[in-house]
């Protein structure tokens, strides 16, 4: 498929517009007096290059003025490979409207009742239509499609992509323990029917600020005042997009991190992610250097950084950052006057302190700050994650400025959780007992299976780096590859999917700047199963070697 | 290598008095709180009414909260599913395990037929409803607020018929960008839409180089509390189909209808219709709030007939997730159909019953209300007792309203009505008692005026 050649010379694509009909006619007509006007080697390159431009110019305008075409095919998810495939899409694009270009400027001219044509949905719903076949998407499809179970579906695809923590029986226990009448009395209907508060009970903030207290050990005291509650972590994270940066303006986030950034983040608030790569020589911890140059090199282009976005315990590499990373990340801010948005949702999974450190919340680094300084620290934080609760959708924003929380608080209108769910929190966490052995417990399991996985796959000759938090192992593939690239790594995910039948994910889905490290989540995994996922992978391994 | 180690001082070099800043979005008032609307009930807030501790309180009619019919829904989670009211029907920790666990933005399936199945009994079959073009969302605020995103760009518009809810301003505009130009509706004709009105509105938006992406109705009515009649919504329909833009029907009020038959759907319309060009520019918002009376649950949902709006606006739901327990807990209520025709029966009769109650109330004392047929509330006209037919005027009557009869009532002009002197006045959110004290502080008060 020769058209999908990016580097096409212009003077082969003004003969393609010539396919198009009218078009190509106008054009010829344009280039043959330039040629003639604009004499020598020049002129035949000018009198293509200026057409084309212009052509390009006017189909850009046409385009966002015309009505947009619905993309017929809206199971594009179904896409076998996944692969995000950067050099197709740009040039095929622009094949493909320059030969749509006459056909709808034909029908705006002759038909101005435009009946039957097709309604068009905005620029944020396009985008999302577009997105729908990265390897995040098409695995947890897959996953879907023939999960895992141990006595139903031995060969299902085993979920290693996101983080459930759900094979754990703590709740069955306070199930038992708590009498139901004691639940029931939190439910009774008038109490919890009517408005209240979108952004939170104030029961059910004192019991997070307690349970956040007890995640990092009692360092901090948190205030209930200065919690707002929200559906969801990504709620959280957007309400604070929406509020510290305007559409256009820009966070700094170090990579890899996240990959619900990019939609959590950049989707509807129009605020663009710049990603600071860190590099598996550094361990991939945050290089102030790389910090200080991707902000000054953001700032000639002439975008304003906004914030810097953390994740402590990191996500994906689970590593806890130091207090001095954290105290030099509060200077940095303070220097530049951006916010930080420390997301520590899953400082109740930390599992590893003994040889990786301890877990400082930035709510301990910042406690002793200036007002104005506090003033730009948001932590946020995911009691769905911790508590291993999902479903029950209940994240909190955390923050020192007066003004967030004002504008946050009004936002959660639009997100808020519901009463049920927020009475039944309520009786779950307000016993500090239950509290206190459900993060013990839920931390000592974590490190248990984490042990397993990373043995496992050292026997396999597979390294990761060391996690003490969360609930995933960053894991270095590169070995498998059959080329070190961006497209070896695709490869080899398909394998894992395919052949393996393991849902892990990509490194570039984190923007991970070194290809062949993945993401895997065992927090989904009983002991049991760490054996069948090494054997899995083991098979991969061999499929790998015997290809090289 | 160039690059100085030293960190870069800002341009702005008071570093130590640098308080840093918020975002546009942030410091707008586009949230509408500080509007009468939203500042009554603070007063309210600080002087709560209470038949037995605080009767000169403020009585809140400022509130579309539906309490008549609570009792019923009580009764049903008690005797009938007993485990249904804490997990679902699936009791004790599997239950609980199982509504931890869910977390698909897609929704409980069982949840979405039962939704589709309230649905369509609530229109009385004339429409049917597929589960899986139902997305959750966390109320109809969120629905509302999802669709504008899907649906237009920043600084498009929509079409809102005037008076409306003047949470509108909050949810379709805040955070999305988008404009609402109103369509100017009056007494004349009941507040109806007309054809010359969408046009005019239309030619404003063109006027001022704003792209219309859509037309919101609501239907029932907020504020009228009235039911848009067939002949108009096809009319509309027609005019988006001219006009190649998107139908929005916020039909949240549907289950308060006070007749069946005079409640028609856009759902009914859609229905007959094949071709798909049509159909796939209408979308409809539903909650659990108002017809349930459940506003604390947050259940609301978008239907839509268009396949991408429903593959977006599932996705975008992940901002905005009911969560799993709420669902469980009320997908087999919904689904009972014995449960739900009783309870839409004698929800929509006390409606009825309350509405006339406090409309026969004022007109003994001469204010008018708009003939109205649904909703928690009616549309009063006090036009009469301004001092001059003006916003400001308006307001000054609402003042008085609350500070001397302490009711809080909301001033049609925070719904953007053209013409002054309207109120709405709910009536839903109170025992009978409470709503008789109102009527009789009214009677007080107007007897008061005609001494003079």
């Amino acid at each position: 498929m020769t058209r999908t050649e990016p580097n096409r010379s212009p003077k082969s694509d003004s003969e393609n517009s010539g396919n198009g009909g009218g078009g190509g006619t106008t054009a010829m007509r344009v280039i043959v007096p330039l040629q003639g006007v604009v004499q020598g080697r020049g002129g035949l390159f000018l009198g293509s290059v200026i057409p084309c431009a212009f052509f390009y110019f006017l189909q850009f305008y046409l385009k966002r003025n015309r009505k947009n075409e619905p993309d017929r095919n809206p199971d594009s998810e179904d896409s076998n490979s996944g692969s995000p495939d950067p050099t197709r899409s740009q040039s095929v694009g622009n094949l493909t409207e320059l030969t749509s270009l006459p056909r709808s400027l034909s029908r705006i001219l002759l038909s101005p009742r435009i009946s039957g044509g097709a309604v068009s949905v905005s620029g944020r719903a396009g985008f999302v239509i577009k997105g729908g076949d990265s390897p995040y998407h098409v695995g947890q499809k897959r996953v879907e499609e023939d999960p895992y179970d141990e006595s139903g579906n031995p060969d299902g695809v085993i979920e290693l992509g996101s983080a459930q923590n759900v094979k754990f029986n703590l709740e069955d226990d306070w199930v038992s323990e708590n009498p139901r009448e004691v639940i029931s009395d939190g439910l009774c209907m008038s109490g919890i029917a009517s408005y209240e508060p979108s952004h939170g009970l104030m029961e059910l903030k004192m019991a997070v600020a307690g349970f956040m207290s007890e995640a990092t050990k009692n360092s901090v005291s948190f205030d209930p005042s200065q919690l707002v509650l929200t559906s969801g972590a990504a709620s959280a994270i957007e309400i604070l997009s929406f509020c510290l940066a305007d559409s256009g303006n820009a966070f700094l986030v170090p990579t890899p991190c996240s990959p619900g950034y990019d939609r959590d983040v950049k989707w509807r608030t129009g605020v663009d992610l710049i990603h600071v790569p860190c590099r598996s020589a550094d361990n991939f911890n945050i290089s102030m250097l790389v910090l200080d140059r991707a902000f000054y090199q953001a700032k000639k282009r002439g975008v304003r950084i906004r914030g810097i976005i953390i994740s402590n315990p990191w996500n994906p590499t689970g590593t806890l950052l130091s207090r001095e990373n954290l105290y030099a990340l509060l200077d940095f801010a303070r220097e530049r006057n951006i916010h930080i948005i420390s997301n520590e949702i899953f400082a109740g999974a930390v599992h590893g302190e003994g040889g990786g450190g301890e877990f400082a919340s930035m709510a301990e680094v910042v406690d002793t700050e200036e007002n104005v300084d506090k003033e730009r620290v948001h932590i946020i934080y995911d009691l769905s994650k911790d508590l291993s609760f999902p479903g029950l959708r209940t994240a909190a924003i955390y923050s020192f400025n007066d003004n967030v929380l004002s504008a946050s608080r009004k936002l959660t209108k639009l997100s808020p959780v519901s009463s049920p769910t927020q009475h039944l929190l309520v009786s779950a966490i307000s016993s500090p007992k239950f509290v206190q052995r459900f993060v013990k417990t839920n931390r000592e399991r974590l490190m248990r299976i984490y042990t397993e996985l990373v043995k496992g796959l050292k026997e396999l000759g597979i390294e990761c780096t060391r996690s003490n938090g969360g609930l995933f192992c960053w894991v270095d593939m590169r070995g498998l590859m059959s080329s070190y690239s961006e497209k070896g790594e695709i490869e080899l995910w398909n394998k894992l999917l395919k052949i393996g039948k393991i849902n892990v994910i990509p490194g570039s889905c984190c923007h991970c700047i070194e290809p062949g490290w993945f993401r895997v989540c065992f927090s989904n995994l009983s002991e049991r199963d760490v054996s069948v996922v090494m054997n899995r992978i083991r098979k991969v391994c061999e499929s790998c070697k015997s290809q090289h | 290598m160039g690059l100085p180690l030293m960190i870069e001082r800002s341009s702005n070099d008071n570093n130590n008095n640098n308080k840093v800043e918020l975002s546009r979005v942030a410091v707008s008032d586009t949230h509408g709180e500080d509007s009468p609307y939203f500042a009554g009930w603070k007063a309210y807030d600080e002087n709560p009414y209470d038949e037995t501790h605080n009767p000169s309180g403020v009585i809140q009619m400022g509130l579309a909260e539906n309490q008549v019919s609570f009792d019923l829904l009580e009764s049903y989670l008690e005797k009938k599913n007993p485990e249904g009211s804490l997990w679902g029907s699936k009791g004790g920790s599997r239950g609980f395990r199982e509504n931890a666990l869910f977390q698909d933005y897609h929704g409980l399936k069982t949840f979405r037929q039962a939704m589709a199945s309230f649905m369509e009994k609530i229109r009385g079959g004339k429409a049917s409803f597929d589960p899986d073009r139902i997305v959750l969302t966390a109320g109809a605020t969120a629905a509302n607020e999802l669709l504008t995103f899907i649906l237009a760009d920043p600084n498009d518009a929509l079409l809102v018929p005037t008076p409306y809810y003047p949470g509108f301003d909050r949810d379709l505009r805040w955070r999305t960008g988008v404009r609402i130009v109103p369509i100017h509706c009056d007494s004349s004709n009941h507040f109806q839409i007309t054809p010359e009105a969408l046009e005019a509105a239309y030619e404003t938006a063109r006027d001022a180089n704003i792209r219309v992406r859509g037309v919101l109705i609501t239907n029932p009515s907020n504020p009228l509390g009235a039911t848009v009649q067939k002949k108009v919504l096809e009319d509309l329909l027609d005019f988006c189909v001219r006009k190649n833009i998107h139908l929005i029907s916020d039909e949240i009020y549907s289950g308060s209808v006070f007749h069946a038959s005079e409640f028609t759907s856009v759902a009914e319309i859609v229905e007959n219709i094949d071709d798909v060009s049509v159909k796939e520019r209408v979308h409809i918002v539903y909650s659990l709030s108002k017809d349930l009376g459940l506003p604390g649950f947050r259940v609301g949902t978008i239907y839509s007939y268009n396949d991408h709006v429903v593959k977006t606006a599932r996705r975008m739901s992940s901002f905005t997730l009911v969560s799993s327990q709420t669902q469980h807990m009320l997908a087999s209520m919904l689904s009972d159909e014995e449960f739900t025709e009783k309870y839409i029966r004698i929800n929509r009769e006390r409606l009825r019953r309350r509405y006339e109650t406090i409309v026969e109330g004022l007109k003994k004392e001469g204010i008018e209300c708009l003939k109205g047929n649904a909703g928690l509330f009616c549309w009063m006209n006090m036009g009469f007792l301004l001092n001059t037919k003006t916003k400001e005027g308006e307001l000054e009557l609402w003042d008085v309203i609350l500070k001397e009869l302490k009711l809080n009532i909301s001033p049609g002009s925070s719904c953007h009505c053209s013409e002054f002197g309207w109120f709405r006045v709910c009536f839903a959110n109170m025992s009978e008692n409470t709503l008789e004290i109102a009527l009789k502080r009214i009677h007080e008060f107007m007897d008061r005026r005609r001494k003079f």
